[in-house]
């Protein structure tokens, strides 16, 4: 008994072998993301006709182009154990918004820059009532979600709102070197937040308020102002998105983006981002958000109905979250 | 064998990832008698404890009961042999009575509704026979950290465990908690329980335990078959490892000009007006029964909790009122007394957490994150204050205390300008040899000419590194000590509030 006890003890310690496959384990935990969207499009791309194709690519992008962008903003208010949905309703008031004013100015420069202000002060009001007065965040932004939503049926009398400019169009529709602009504009999110995140005290301090909110107050942290900032850049990137939309659709539409948010926060949880804050990466959310694009693009490709796909991408989270769950279980035992 | 131990741990070994928590550990517990386990943060205490509840499950050897050997698969399999292990974090549901903790899951019913009288006389009835002193009404959130932990210990009574293992019970109590506890675990030896009792303070070792281990690195190093006759260097050589001497290792300092000067400053828990200077190079001690506002009154001065009245300057300069990042841009910081809630960042690295306040001094171009600077200051500091870890991208939260208590320490040390230095409670829980190490980083900042404010409950220690200490009771400060003068008399008299116990027992 006692020796093969200790022949065990001396089998389990450190070995070169057992030190490999540790490592091994570890690449795979902090890779496993990536390596199943690499299968998944593999897979994809052998089996389903056309999948893998420049124009498929391009549309695909395109139309991740939306949850894209807010994704990368969503990240951040996840990551700072926080919570956004007014999202959907921003991108909506914000089509509508801006069409309005364009239409009215006859300038699409001051249509854009007032929704976009629009969107920011959405944003500030979310993070201003969060931060100061102490309101739980799902609330907070349930309700404007409900009154964001309301000022876009009311501005635009419940009809889509058509843009005269013809100019405005080119900016959903518009190629740069091969790409549509919003494909560029997500892009640009995803480095522009990808460095906020990881290379800046803004992205620093977000995530250690989703840690520990209290000790990053003590350790000197402006835990207010980080997080009113967070809310008023999503303002500003959700109108942004709607912005877009619009103008893909030539026109601004009040019921735009109608279950936008849960998409956005099921592609930055698909992407490993917690929900209990503090961890958060760009490259998860990107993968997260091409998963959802690929799922959806290939099931379109191959003739599902797309009632199906509702429940694919329902299962799809789910998994991810037990994933995620277990590899969690299996570090702290 | 005719002596067959009530518990035997037999060639424990439990490795993670990267570290070697315990390797061929084994000991003995007889039933009647209290078993200390002793060793530094880090030694493996907890992780044994945890396997003994079940909540580890050990990669070698195993646990025995009454000789049979157990195979604990989960808690529960633990609960069911009789097992209770009473963590440092307790478990409990805040929102719920005593009564209903006391009861959770088998509360008594009538006519398929809890039947609450029923419950109430029975729970009263229980308390008084253990001589607990609670409430059965009150609310576990309303109750001091101490009475949760009374709670906790009753309800492993009550499921007639006969094995208890109490990990650092006595840490947040208070000296009147602590002797309530002290009579319970003598009530329960007397009982033939055998018990496991984990503790930093060698003193209630001395007092209560009849046999000892000594734990290091995840190994045994001694076994005490009985504590006759060992003395306390001996347990803490063999703790440590090393003879660290003296352990307070006090030297005197030269003091310089007055740093931090406290001029009528309140706040809405300490409500009058308090006012004290400390110098240059000074390490001053503030000591008080719980409750007496020490903490309280250095929250305001630092900013964390509002100041409503009274200034507060460094080097004569004003520090604005209930703004922590001016008080930092002073040089003036404060390392607080609950680390888990109010110091540490979980789930960030120990890199993250020494770096996340100094880190505005060294940004590229004035706005990206220095990594390379970051990562040679907790290097550095991960070397000078020896803290245990892997490596320095470890989330802080799987650290031990001590090690913890570094990281933040190192978090102020990384301030460029670092005038005055407040630390709370600042080796609660933490073991011989950190401890010491902890003294030696004050006076050495102390030697640089920081200004250092030292809150303890443990009045050896106040006295020991203290070059002055202050005694508050009741939100105010009632006398002050040079060192020389001062002893645990006339401090202790000090602090207690008129009319109270004539003689509690001292800390030592």
């Amino acid at each position: 008994m006692t020796e093969s006890n200790a022949a065990a003890i001396g089998a389990t310690r450190d070995t070169p072998a057992t030190r490999r496959r540790a490592l091994l384990w570890h690449v795979v935990d902090d890779y496993s993301l990536i390596l199943i969207f690499v299968a998944l499009f593999a897979v994809l791309s052998a089996s389903v006709q056309y999948f893998f194709s420049w124009d498929n690519m391009v549309g695909l992008l395109l139309s991740v182009s939306q949850i894209g962008m807010v994704s990368c903003t969503m990240m951040f208010c996840l990551a700072s154990r926080d919570f956004d949905l007014s999202v959907g309703s921003i991108v909506a008031f914000a089509g509508v918004f801006c069409a309005i004013v364009a239409n009215a100015t006859g300038s699409v420069t001051i249509g854009i820059a007032a929704s976009l202000a629009a969107g920011a002060f959405v944003g500030f009001v979310n993070g201003a009532v969060i931060a100061k007065l102490k309101i739980n965040a799902l609330i907070t932004t349930l309700a404007t979600m409900e009154i964001v939503r309301g000022l876009a049926f009311i501005s635009s009398h419940g009809q889509a709102v058509g843009v005269t400019n013809e100019a405005f169009f080119a900016l959903g529709s518009a190629s740069v070197l091969g790409l549509p602009v919003p494909v560029w504009v997500t892009l640009a999110c995803f480095a522009v937040f990808g460095v906020l995140l990881n290379k800046t005290i803004y992205g620093r301090n977000t995530l250690a308020i989703g840690g520990n909110p209290d000790a990053s107050r003590l350790a000197g942290v402006a835990v207010d102002r980080v997080r009113i900032a967070i809310f008023l850049i999503q303002g500003v990137v959700a109108a942004l998105a709607g912005i877009i939309l619009a103008s893909r659709m030539t026109s601004g539409q009040p019921n735009a983006g109608e279950g936008f948010e849960l998409n956005v926060i099921s592609a930055c949880v698909l992407g490993g981002v917690s929900l209990m804050g503090g961890r958060a990466s760009i490259s998860g959310v990107i993968v997260g958000v091409l998963i959802m694009g690929t799922v959806q693009n290939a099931m379109s490709l191959m003739n599902i109905d797309a009632f199906y796909q509702y429940l694919v991408r329902g299962t799809i989270l789910l998994i991810a979250v037990l994933v995620d769950q277990l590899k969690n279980r299996r570090q702290a035992r | 064998m005719i002596d067959v131990p009530r518990l035997e741990f037999r060639h424990i070994g439990k490795t993670f990832p990267g570290v070697r928590a315990l390797a061929d550990v084994g000991f003995q517990v007889r039933a009647g008698s209290v078993h200390g386990l002793l060793g530094e943060n880090g030694a493996g205490k907890s992780t044994m404890m945890k396997i003994l509840g079940g909540e580890y499950i050990p990669d070698e050897g195993e646990v025995a009961i009454d000789g049979q050997p157990m195979n604990f698969r989960k808690a529960a399999d633990a609960i069911d042999a009789g097992v209770a292990v009473i963590h440092q974090e307790l478990q409990y549901v805040p929102e719920l009575s005593v009564m209903e903790n006391l009861l959770l899951g088998r509360l008594p019913t009538r006519f398929g509704l809890v039947d609450r009288r029923k419950a109430l006389a029975w729970t009263r009835q229980r308390l008084d026979a253990l001589g607990v002193d609670l409430d059965p009404r009150a609310k576990l959130k309303q109750l001091s950290i101490g009475q949760r932990q009374m709670v906790e210990i009753v309800k492993a009574i009550l499921r007639d465990a006969t094995i208890l293992a109490l990990d650092e019970p006595t840490s947040s109590l208070s000296h009147r908690e602590t002797d309530v506890l002290f009579r319970l675990v003598r009530d329960l030896r007397a009982q033939g329980k055998a018990m496991i009792y984990i503790s930093h303070r060698l003193d209630e070792i001395f007092e209560l335990c009849d046999a000892a281990t000594i734990f290091r690195d995840g190994r045994k190093v001694a076994d005490f078959e009985t504590l006759e006759g060992v003395t306390r260097d001996t347990l803490v050589e063999r703790m440590v490892g090393r003879d660290i001497g003296d352990i307070w290792g006090y030297k005197p300092r030269e003091h310089g000009d007055i740093r931090l000067s406290v001029k009528g400053v309140s706040g809405r828990a300490v409500p009058q007006p308090v006012s004290f200077d400390v110098k240059a190079g000074e390490i001053v001690g503030f000591f008080g029964l719980v409750g007496a506002g020490r903490s309280e009154i250095m929250r305001v001065i630092y900013g964390a909790d509002r100041r409503l009245t009274g200034d507060v300057a460094v080097d004569g300069k004003p520090v604005k009122a209930s703004h922590i990042r001016d008080a930092i841009r002073h040089g003036l910081v404060l390392c607080p007394e609950d680390r888990k809630e109010d110091g540490i960042i979980g789930v960030r690295s120990v890199a993250e957490n020494i770096n996340i306040s100094a880190r505005r001094n060294h940004l590229t171009a004035g706005l990206f994150v220095n990594d390379a600077v970051e990562a040679k200051t907790a290097d550095g500091f991960i070397e000078r204050l020896r803290i245990r870890t892997p490596h320095r991208r470890q989330e802080i939260r799987l650290l031990s205390g001590g090690n913890q208590q570094k990281a933040v320490l190192s978090r102020w040390l990384a301030e460029k300008d670092l005038r005055v230095l407040i630390v709370d409670e600042p080796t609660r829980g933490i073991d011989v040899g950190a401890k010491n190490e902890i003294y030696n980083v004050l006076y050495e900042l102390a030697g640089r000419g920081v200004a250092v404010v030292m809150i303890s409950s443990e009045l050896p220690e106040v006295l020991g590194v203290s070059d002055r200490v202050i005694a508050m009771c009741r939100g105010r400060i009632v006398a002050q000590f040079a060192r020389g003068e001062a002893n645990e008399t006339n401090v202790l008299a000090a602090a207690l509030p008129e009319g109270a116990s004539a003689t509690p027992t001292p800390a030592e």
